[in-house]
């Protein structure tokens, strides 16, 4: 235990253990059928679903979930790979279409002080709002749940994108951009070989922070319209009182987010620079 | 007489301010820069040098007056000026050779990938760097060999005149001295022009054919163009034995010390004597030895109340 990653991780697997041991320790063990009273088995053992599992217990529902996420057995009961997928979906449209209107949109206020000024009263008020305020509004005039959420998805990752690029390409140092300048690159090409490149960290670094927020709010836009989608299996499993299920899910939105997390950190490491 | 190959008329910058009294950096500056010509430009801080530089750039613009190169009027940047700015400029992002070949691509889009790759480095073997450093990204060079990259991304583009800002500033001597040859190397076997910005005297002495000395400013002008007797190949270890070097160097250096304060403070404005449209020519080195028992303290052509106001 020499490097401090490696003592780091050693810490980390201790606090695991031993919170989970907590955890376990102190739910009360499920009672044996034949230790039921006449009263508790008329209930059907619900209370005892109803309350908070153990790790074990929850351990036991990722196996058998994770062993088959696909299944489709109609509406109210589909694997968790299937609702994973539908709300990687939707996050995944609503960003990406609002990548590509956040950053042209960003190199243009970001090159124009003109088009700066112009824009950011509207950002400033814009950017505050929560993005489920939309959904009433979106719900009525798109009068579809599924282009909804992407909506809401879309109008939450666009301004993290928007201002980071703006920033980024106003920050481009002079010093560059007249290097463009001396070897008379025309616009385009000085957009695409120095600012762009220039920019970059920034701009990733406001699409790390976008794909954070819009798998945030997919659960709760899910849990609002229902259908399908990991925000709505959590409260579904609420409603069946099935508290093993609704752990397991909220592992799976912790585990997909830092997957989603990692990939542009990855992405961050590719872009960036030192001067 | 053919027109020189670079023409400054008149050149005046003015930054306009808000109190109503407008900032004037420089005013009047009128030179000529033959084709073939290293020139040097020296003054003190803030009198305009790199303002001056930018605008034979074509990256800012002069208030008043205008620059002609080859006959055309400069009105914006171009690739026949090659500019080496102060802080080196490479693109941190791009590795050495991907910093020339970015230059080399712009100047000649019609050639093939290996034709760039070619001529870049070459132009990294001119200056001394090859060998694998030049994979490497300029964060990861150091100080010489990055002036050397941004040099030879400058020369690369081969430029009919080459802007320089003070290049070897932020260098230690020793490696200061390895590029400073170098440049004059790459420079003698080539026909370009070389305007370059310097606050080192030793320096504008080794590589100018002539160095321009501005007065302070505000309002600051190029009062000289003092030429450098000296004949090449020109050797940093040899030139100091020669009979010009300490002439041209004591007149330098007391333009600095004394000359450029007092020039300055003779403003037309204040009834001060008119101005040359161009800078009066100064050859130090053909002094006769009379004037130079003079030199240290005053110059040979200084006028008896100057000389007085010095003292
Ligand atoms: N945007 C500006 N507004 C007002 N003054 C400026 C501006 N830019 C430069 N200056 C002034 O112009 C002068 C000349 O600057 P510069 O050309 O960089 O001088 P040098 O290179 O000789 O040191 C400086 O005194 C500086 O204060
Ligand atoms: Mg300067």
């Amino acid at each position: 235990m020499s490097s401090l990653a490696a003592r780091a991780l050693f810490l980390s697997g201790l606090i695991l253990v031993v919170s989970l041991g907590v955890w376990e320790l102190s739910t009360p063990a499920v009672k044996a059928a034949g230790e039921m009273t006449e009263y508790e088995k008329l209930m059907g053992g619900a209370d005892q679903e109803a309350r908070v599992p153990p790790p074990s217990q929850v351990l036991l529902r990722a196996w058998e979930e994770l062993s088959d996420p696909f299944y489709d057995n109609g509406p109210n009961d589909k694997g968790i790979g299937i609702q994973v997928g539908y709300s990687l979906f939707r996050v995944l449209t609503g960003y990406f279409l609002a990548a590509m209107i956040a950053i042209p949109v960003g190199f243009l206020i970001g090159m124009s002080p003109l088009m700066y000024r112009a824009f950011d009263p509207f950002i400033q008020v814009l950017r505050p709002i929560s993005p489920l305020a939309w959904m009433p509004l979106a719900l009525f005039i798109i009068k579809d749940s599924e282009a909804s959420s992407i909506f809401v998805i879309f109008i939450c990752s666009i301004w993290p994108m928007l201002i980071n690029t703006a920033f980024g390409v106003a920050g481009v140092r002079k010093d560059w951009v007249n290097v463009a300048r001396t070897h008379e690159l025309g616009s385009l090409r000085t957009a695409l070989t120095v600012i762009l490149p220039a920019a970059a960290p920034t701009i990733v670094t406001g699409m790390r922070i976008s794909i954070g927020i819009a798998w945030l709010v997919i659960v709760a836009a899910e849990m609002l319209v229902g259908g399908t989608g990991v925000g709505y299996y959590v409260w579904n499993e609420w409603n069946n009182l099935d508290l093993t299920s609704v752990i397991f899910s909220i592992l799976v939105i912790g585990v997909v987010g830092m997957l989603l997390d990692a990939a542009f950190a990855q992405v961050q490491r590719a872009v960036r620079y030192q001067e | 007489m053919d027109n020189p190959f670079l023409e400054i008329d008149a050149l005046s910058k003015r930054y306009p301010s808000p109190g109503g009294q407008d900032l004037t950096v420089f005013e009047e500056v009128s030179f000529d820069i033959n084709k073939g010509e290293f020139v040097c430009i020296i003054g003190h801080s803030g009198c305009g040098k790199s303002t001056i530089m930018n605008v034979l750039a074509g990256l800012d613009t002069a208030t008043s007056g205008a620059v002609t190169m080859d006959g055309k009027e400069v009105v914006g940047p171009s690739l026949d000026r090659g500019v080496v700015f102060q802080n080196y400029s490479l693109l941190p992002w791009r590795s050495a050779l991907k910093n020339v070949t970015f230059g080399v691509r712009a100047r000649h889009p019609d050639w093939s990938k290996q034709q760039v790759l070619d001529h870049s480095y070459k132009y990294l073997e001119m200056v001394g760097l090859s060998g694998g450093a030049e994979h490497r990204k300029p964060s990861q060079l150091s100080g010489g060999m990055r002036q050397r990259v941004s040099i030879a991304r400058a020369f690369a583009i081969q430029p009919k005149l080459l802007l320089l800002d003070e290049p070897f500033g932020a260098l230690d001597a020793l490696t200061r001295g390895t590029i400073q040859d170098e440049l004059i190397r790459i420079w003698s076997g080539s026909e370009q022009t070389v305007f370059m910005i310097t606050h080192d005297v030793d320096e504008a002495i080794l590589l100018a054919d002539r160095i321009l000395l501005m007065t302070n400013g505000p309002y600051a002008r190029v009062a000289e163009s003092v030429v450098i007797d000296i004949p090449r190949p020109r050797n940093r270890a040899e030139i100091i034995h020669d009979q010009g070097y300490y002439k041209i160097r004591n007149h330098l250096v007391e333009f600095l010390a004394l000359r450029s304060k007092v020039l300055a403070e003779e403003h037309p404005d204040d009834g001060g004597p008119m101005k040359p449209r161009r800078p009066e020519t100064v050859r130090p080195a053909l002094a006769t030895e009379d004037a130079v028992s003079d030199e240290g303290l005053s110059s040979p052509r200084m006028e008896p109340e100057l000389v007085s106001l010095v003292r």
